[in-house]
């Protein structure tokens, strides 16, 4: 009875064999099948860069509305006040900027009440924000989700477009309620009914600036952990760039094109015209910031498109 | 049948280390100092400048292919980091493989984890919804199937509560439930079975095993052996990125076993370096191996034939021995134990030198499978002398000739006694 050790090299070579012959069997059927269409779905390392598969999120729609539900009670549950707190959010915001930049720091408002003045800029303002800084962190909150399973990455910007709608809606028509107010009371404002049909281009046009920004941003933070401060802090700076609490009649006329670079510019402005009557409704400036809308989105849909695809792997 | 999945040449590398630096600043920092043509100011010195990726490449997958039918339920095993959760990820498409292609017929849904997406604020009832929606089934869906989810995880009195308040049980178990009730045309699922407890595991094996029934192609990772030899007739062994073996489940598995434990089926074991030992080492076992009933040294045995274990130990110990054998199967339970003391009293006390030692059992009582052996030579007191564990494994077989219409697999039984049967007709 003499010792020898053996190794597992008895099963591993037994095992390559039968894996080449495996291979070639599969190397055949592989050829039998040569009709790529017979196929519900490839999976391959790239796709086209324009491949948004937005049928496929139209598929999900029920996933976008369920999302929209999820952030809506998640985020008053366990509150006194619940959803009261849509209304309360611009309404202390408003008064602040009255007290802050109407009183002590006078800043002019086109002649209009100052309280309507600042909450038509908090109101529309917030809008884009919301939409700009969620968007901006989908990849980093959602990463524990979209590492175990998939569907369509661009559900969870949809669903936050859809619930800041929701919020803006809430809180637009406490505005309304405003304007209604003081224009029986007698102020002078004076709604313009051609331009608030216009209005829903105009929230379209905040809503592709708040998502092109956002996955944009987003998906570079896959990378780039800093963006992230960078556009909670740039955001607020950016509002002051933005006429929400001045109108851009009370800056000089030579750095108004600077102004006015900013694409939000000329939609705030035109909001304020529709509905309280003063500001800069200028068709020139509205189509630039539809361009730049459009530019953006499409920028922000082919990052988003190459980052969702292996973003597994970085974040 | 048709062929559902085809995996076609499919490699996936992950780079080692840092990908780029971590910081847009640091970045920028590098990418300015590579243009003006200065050195890499965040290298250290010595360090060899291999651009921005710091690290080697790992291969998780390399030029895999095969493929699946309709209906077909593989398991995928293999050790950790092997390649097999990269394989699931990259057909759920959680991430994109770095070359070759899956081709898939019909919807896909994966199940890496439970309760994927649940928010602890909503109540369970909202989240079959959303945890439903997430892994792809439409409300209508949900809404058919709802009642049938609720029954299954047994939580009709809390379906209302957040889950929060759930316990971590109930938590899974409607976790499961929503994954359960999809109806996919394909099933992926990694490891799920590893939680709850033991009477939800077998529920779930069971729905597992009734999803294949159906005819529905299930892919299944599990380390569970015992789980995959159940459900999968079929099993893939992957093993560092690279298929090993596609074949029967229970040739599979065995190899697979033997090769984790570091050994193969071997006919006569050196175990004079074995690891895997404890004891005082006042006695030690050098060599061992099986005989079968023709007396010829073999890694197979037949049921109700005999089988001998012999091995030869050095002894240094003056005392009495106990010496002793347990047969373990391949999930590790204890199915035999044979002791010196069931044939005969006599005290054992053997001066310095080799000997061997002979276990003879005239029908073997084992069901076909796969088992090793523990030998151990103990004091009288039973203070381990001497005792090796996993040694030479052995596959037992259902005799050449036997009666029985099956094979018994180890699902049904380990052991197994001669014994006399009759029926009669009752007038």
């Amino acid at each position: 009875m003499l010792g020898r050790r053996q190794s597992c090299f008895t099963v591993q070579k037994f095992s390559r064999r039968k894996y080449f012959k495996m291979d070639a069997v599969v190397e055949q059927k592989i050829k039998m099948i040569t009709h790529d269409r017979d196929w519900s779905m490839i999976i391959e390392p790239q796709r086209s860069l324009l491949d948004l598969r937005l049928s496929e999120l139209w598929r999900y729609r029920d996933l976008v509305m369920l999302f929209v539900r999820r952030d809506f009670i998640a985020v008053y549950k366990q509150t006194i006040l619940g959803p009261l707190w849509f209304l309360i959010q611009p309404l202390l915001t408003t008064i602040i900027f009255t007290v802050i930049f109407g009183n002590f720091a006078k800043l002019p408002t086109d002649g209009l009440p100052q309280f309507l003045f600042y909450m038509s800029g908090t109101v529309v303002w917030s809008y884009f924000a919301d939409c700009f800084t969620k968007t901006s962190d989908t990849f980093i909150n959602n990463s524990q989700l979209f590492g175990k399973v998939y569907f369509p990455r661009l559900a969870v910007p949809f669903s936050i477009l859809i619930s800041s709608l929701i919020t803006f809606l809430i809180q637009f028509a406490l505005f309304l309620v405003f304007v209604a107010c003081f224009i029986l009371r007698g102020s002078p404002v004076h709604p313009n009914w051609s331009w608030i049909l216009f209005s829903p281009v105009l929230l379209l046009m905040m809503a592709g600036l708040g998502l092109g920004f956002g996955i944009i941003i987003s998906s570079l933070t896959t990378k780039y952990r800093d963006l992230r401060f960078l556009v909670q802090f740039g955001v607020q700076l950016l509002m002051y760039a933005t006429p929400v609490i001045y109108p851009i009649s009370s800056v000089p006329a030579r750095f108004q094109w600077i102004m006015l670079v900013n694409p939000m510019t000329s939609i705030i402005e035109t909001f304020r015209y529709a509905f309280l009557g003063a500001g800069d409704a200028n068709v020139g400036n509205l189509l630039y910031s539809f361009g730049f809308m459009l530019v953006v989105v499409f920028l922000g849909s082919v990052i988003f498109n190459r980052v969702e695809q292996t973003f597994m792997d970085t974040v | 049948m048709s062929t559902v999945i085809s995996v076609e040449h499919l490699s996936k590398t992950y780079r080692l280390g840092q990908i780029g630096t971590g910081t847009l600043s640091r970045d920028l920092n590098v990418w300015w100092a590579k243009t003006c043509g200065k050195p890499n100011p965040l290298l250290r010195i010595g360090e060899t400048d291999r651009g921005n990726c710091h690290g080697d490449e790992l291969w998780a997958l390399r030029d895999v292919s095969f493929t699946v039918e309709q209906g077909e339920v593989l398991g995928i095993i293999g050790r950790n980091g092997a390649g097999k959760s990269t394989l699931l990820k990259i057909l759920s498409r959680i991430t994109a493989p770095t070359s070759g292609k899956i081709k898939v017929k019909g919807r896909v849904a994966s199940l890496l984890e439970v309760g994927t997406g649940f928010h602890p604020e909503l109540t369970g009832r909202e989240n079959i919804y959303l945890n439903g929606a997430i892994l792809g089934m439409s409300r209508k869906e949900i809404d058919r199937k709802f009642d049938e989810i609720v029954d299954f995880a047994e939580v009709e009195k809390f379906i209302d509560t957040p889950v929060k308040r759930y316990s971590s049980g109930m938590y899974v178990r409607l976790a499961f439930a929503v994954a359960a009730h999809l109806d996919p045309e394909i099933l992926v699922v990694d490891e799920v079975l590893a939680v709850g407890d033991a009477e939800f595991q077998k529920k779930c094996l069971g729905k597992m095993g009734e999803v294949a029934k159906e005819g529905r192609t299930v892919l299944f990772v599990s380390h569970n052996m015992s789980a995959i030899q159940k459900l999968c007739p079929q099993s893939l062994w992957i093993d560092s990125g690279e298929i090993s073996w596609l074949g029967p489940s229970s040739e599979i598995i065995r190899a697979y076993l033997n090769q984790s434990k570091g050994i193969s089926s071997s006919d006569e074991m050196d175990l004079s370096n074995w690891t895997n030992r404890y004891g005082s080492g006042e006695v030690r076992i050098l060599l061992a191996r099986i005989l079968d009933g023709n007396g010829v040294t073999s890694a197979t045995v037949y049921r109700a034939s005999p089988m001998t274990i012999e091995f030869i130990f050095k002894n240094q110990y003056s005392g009495p021995l106990h010496f002793s054998i347990v047969v373990k199967s391949d999930s590790d339970e204890r199915i035999l134990h044979l002791s010196h003391y069931d044939t005969t009293d006599a005290i054992v006390k053997l001066p310095k030198g080799n000997y061997q030692a002979r276990f003879s059992i005239p029908e073997l009582p084992l069901c076909s499978g796969n088992y090793s052996l523990v030998l151990a030579i103990h004091t009288l007191s039973l203070m381990p002398l001497d005792v090796v564990s996993d040694v030479l494994p052995f596959t037992a077989e259902d005799m050449i000739k036997s009666p029985r219409p099956y094979r018994t697999h180890n699902g049904h039984a380990y052991c197994w006694t001669p014994n006399l049967f009759s029926v009669t007709p009752i007038a």
